[in-house]
């Protein structure tokens, strides 16, 4: 009796989902942070040496002059945009995974402490998935990122000013075996 | 139909749910704004309480004061003390300005149990408006006190009485989370869960019997539904990528959560013992924070389908999906009114987050709170009264404000980073 009900119930919904039309348009959410003074931001394509120089011995991702050993991407305020910044970084990390098919990537999204728990945690999913996709149109498979959120739980800086809020708005990749 | 595959985590392993006393956490309120018109009421001692150990007539008094809608009148001096209704004389209670007066008794009888009754006479008019007795053992005095402070309450302003309902609310210490459940007053804390990873979003179920919550200890969010009496829990949605955000149907059936398993955070249908996910709605960017509606033909949900996160309405049975936001960029976790003539919901304005409430006939906004980081707003089964947590600086409190913005008071708890307050659903009588 419970699973007829039950399944009563997800016919109706399912059928309502099918007469619902998508109306959303996915608009990019503006730049609203006030300053500039986000740290990483020196993590930008500029200093590093590029995904070519994996010929060597060392491990690039180890390589503290390789692009790939940057791991942080992040965020302006209530927005999941990849700012142009960290291009090349996401683009390093998508050849890698490209031209390594057996790595495989975690990608975890977080959000600063301002605002509501459960609307952070959709956030810094976003923001994971901002950056897995980019790296999926570069090559990288599906199979190879998967993406978490731990919204605004878990603080890398655990301030409560304007320095350490850009500091936990964040994406971090975290390669398997690491 | 597939089998229900019960995902039944019968963990005794991790987490510790065995009731214990924390007394670390106990919160004590402090009123910080009242009501314009308060009810004097003098509150009599009962006759034999000084023999017990707990003042049953001091808790009815601290739960009518601290609803702000009373103030207590001073009884010393008067004698003899009345310790029935029919012993109250109105013309001396009115010369102290009480409007109502409260006098009872409490005897033993040959059992070991109380015979406690009381009456509450109405000394403007100078009628007896309830009388009542219980009897019960020194154990239920406290939940007692709390009953008696309910039918006070309930004849004096016409509202039901709330000061027999638990809470329950998150804490964090140093690395390690708690879930608690107390009395409405702060008191009698008990740990339902303690872990090393985040707990967020508990949620009552309708009868009480059961708290869904998230947790985090397996490294990735997913949804419990916990027995209160037993301990029992189910994980009862435990898909691929994220699973947060519980909410109860009104019939206790069915429980709506926010899942990634198929993209972006949508809304999903999972019965209450676990089992597939049924997907209520699609969007191609964030839906999450839903509630039933108190007819449960409905939920209200935070999206960004619009650009900004704002609070939306949707049928359960497919149709319209409505916007009911649209003051600012920020407005989200949505709780509708009990009495169904609104929601609560939190709002962002000039960087300050504030509790705010919606009534539908106007669509007129109220700010009852001032922020800057008031969240997680949870209303009273009574509608009058709503509990928010205080998150700002990392050291969250819990608050609480009248419907109508004039009461406040803050709970706080000594030593512990509080938050997400759930209000419990009235207790079966």
């Amino acid at each position: 009796m419970r699973n007829f009900i039950f399944a009563a119930f997800l016919a109706v919904v399912l059928a309502g989902c099918q007469s619902t039309p998508t109306t959303d348009t996915a608009a990019p959410v503006e730049d609203k942070s006030a300053t500039g003074t986000t740290p990483g931001a020196s993590t930008g394509g500029t200093s590093g040496t590029g995904v070519s120089g994996t010929s060597g011995t060392s491990n690039p991702l180890r390589d503290p002059n390789s692009i790939l050993s940057k791991r942080s991407v992040y965020f302006d305020f209530d927005s999941y945009v990849v700012r142009d910044e960290f291009k090349p970084l996401v683009e390093a990390h998508g050849k890698y995974l490209q031209s390594n098919r057996n790595a495989r990537m975690t990608i975890q999204g977080n959000a600063d402490e301002r605002g509501s728990h459960e609307y952070n945690l959709a956030l810094g999913q976003r923001r994971a998935d901002a950056v897995k996709r980019m790296m999926t149109l570069l090559g990288a498979t599906d199979t190879q990122i998967e993406t978490v959120s731990f919204g605004k739980e878990k603080p890398r800086n655990q301030g409560h000013d304007e320095v350490a809020w850009a500091e936990n708005r964040r994406d971090d990749m975290v390669y398997a075996g690491e | 139909m597939p089998p229900l595959s019960l995902r039944y985590a019968l963990s005794f392993l991790l987490l510790a749910f065995l009731p214990v006393f924390a007394a670390q956490a106990q919160l004590t309120i402090e009123i910080v704004g009242g009501a314009g018109s308060a009810i004097p009421i003098a509150i009599v001692p009962f006759e034999n309480e000084s023999n017990y150990p707990l003042g049953i007539t001091g808790i009815v008094g601290a739960d009518l004061t601290r609803s702000g809608l009373f103030k207590l009148v001073d009884y010393a001096g008067v004698s003899p003390r009345p310790t029935r209704a029919e012993d109250i004389q109105p013309a001396a209670w009115r010369a102290r300005n009480a409007d109502a007066v409260v006098a009872g008794s409490m005897r033993p009888l040959s059992d070991g149990r109380i015979d406690v009754r009381f009456g509450l006479v109405d000394v403007v008019k100078q009628t007896t408006l309830l009388t009542m007795s219980y009897t019960v053992t020194p154990q239920q005095f406290r939940v007692t006190a709390h009953k008696i402070a309910d039918v006070i309450y309930e004849k004096l302003t016409g509202d039901l009485g709330i000061f027999s309902t638990r809470i329950a609310y998150i804490t964090k210490q140093g690395p390690r989370y708690q879930l608690l459940v107390a009395d409405a007053d702060g008191a009698d804390p008990q740990t339902i869960v303690t872990s090393n990873e985040p707990l967020l979003s508990p949620k009552w179920s309708p009868d009480g019997s059961r708290l869904a919550y998230v947790s985090f200890e397996n490294k990735k969010p997913v949804v419990y539904v916990q027995s209160l009496a037993t301990g029992q829990r189910a994980a009862v949605a435990n898909f691929r990528g994220s699973n947060s955000s519980p909410a109860w149907s009104p019939d206790g059936r069915r429980l709506a959560v926010t899942l990634t398993k198929d993209g972006s955070s949508q809304i999903y249908i999972v019965n209450a013992d676990g089992g597939p996910a049924a997907r209520l709605l699609t969007s191609s960017g964030i839906d999450t924070e839903a509630a039933f509606t108190p007819d449960g033909g409905a939920i209200l949900f935070t999206s960004d389908r619009g650009g900004t996160p704002q609070i939306y309405r949707a049928s359960v049975s497919g149709g319209s999906t409505e916007r009911l936001t649209f003051d600012g960029d920020y407005n989200v976790s949505a709780r509708p009114l009990p009495d169904g003539k609104g929601f609560a919901f939190v709002r962002r304005a000039a960087n300050r987050y504030q509790i705010a409430l919606m009534d539908y006939a106007t669509r007129q906004v109220q700010v009852l709170t001032d922020g800057p980081d008031d969240l997680s707003p949870s209303v009273a089964p009574n509608s009058k009264l709503i509990i928010y947590a205080n998150e700002g600086g990392g050291r969250g409190i819990l608050a609480a404000v009248s419907s109508d913005g004039r009461v406040k008071q803050r709970l706080v708890a000594p030593s512990a980073d509080v938050r997400e307050p759930a209000w419990g659903p009235l207790p079966r009588q």
